[in-house]
């Protein structure tokens, strides 16, 4: 068994979901929202990754959930540096606070 | 005789667990926290990179081979390729902060208090069972067999990620 108790994981990755959450709320640069979602997600592959070590290490399903998680990170970080491109090319600015299109 | 020799390996363990974690820690405040955005990005790099640490400590070196690759290899490359084709870098009159960050940070204080009370509180069922052998011979053949509909259902959502971004992120010219 591993020296370090699963509880240090969890606190880390909670830490690291606050921080995330932390940075996609306040950030005023839509690249540095995307940052803060990939944080969180980083932090929920953290706890499927422990839980996998420490509660069910004969089977790997906590694995293959953590590299379904990362292949779907990937997609949605393309998926959402494209659009961020997008409103570049039309509104010269990535500012959230400035795109405002919807707003009645 | 090496230096550590006589150290408990639990110890040893903890303390490569704390620098880790640590460095995790001030690389993901820095990401959130720092005005230049490009410095964020590297910042995130060494987050991604620590991580992938852990996942060698917790012994899953597949999950940690793909987290260099994907994130530190792929993910990490596209967020600095956005940030320099987006952002005049050095903009002074561009804060890192939006008018509602403390409504953000009041948030993330509730969530935080609530999933550390959960950590706290939950009992988790710990098992002693001995970790898996030959994980990565295992993995392929779990991909194929117990989850090979999630797999395909993965390959076909990349596929229309890429198209997807190509669509997107493309001039209009014709249209």
């Amino acid at each position: 068994m591993s020296g370090v108790p699963l509880s240090w994981y969890l606190t880390l990755a909670t830490v690291l979901f606050a921080i995330g959450l932390y940075g996609t709320l306040s950030r005023k640069n839509a690249v540095g929202i995307l940052m803060g979602i990939e944080l969180m997600l980083n932090a929920v592959n953290i706890n499927l990754i422990a839980f996998w070590r420490f509660i069910t290490p004969h089977l790997l399903t906590g694995q293959i959930f953590a590299v379904f998680v990362i292949t779907v990170a990937a997609s949605e970080v393309a998926i959402g540096l494209a659009l961020i491109l997008a409103i570049y090319r039309q509104k010269k600015t990535i500012d959230i606070e400035e795109i405002d299109l919807l707003k009645g | 005789m090496p230096p550590f020799e006589n150290l408990p390996t639990d110890l040893v363990l903890q303390g490569i667990f704390l620098l880790v974690a640590g460095l995790i820690v001030v690389a993901a405040v820095a990401v959130v926290t720092l005005r230049n955005i490009f410095h964020s990005a590297l910042a995130l790099i060494l987050c991604f990179s620590a991580v992938a640490g852990l996942y060698i400590l917790l012994e899953a070196p597949f999950v940690a081979a793909v987290q260099v690759l994907i994130y530190v290899g792929a993910i990490s490359v596209l967020i600095l390729f956005a940030v320099m084709l987006t952002e005049r870098v050095m903009d002074p009159k561009m804060g890192a902060r939006n008018e509602q960050w403390w409504l953000g940070l009041l948030l993330t204080a509730i969530a935080a208090t609530g999933l550390g009370a959960i950590v706290g509180f939950a009992p988790w069922p710990l098992s002693k069972a001995p970790i898996i052998n030959d994980q990565i011979t295992a993995l392929g053949k779990e991909f194929l067999t117990t989850y090979v509909l999630p797999f395909e259902v993965a390959s076909l959502l990349l596929l229309m990620a890429l198209l997807g971004a190509i669509i997107i992120a493309r001039e209009k010219e014709g249209g």
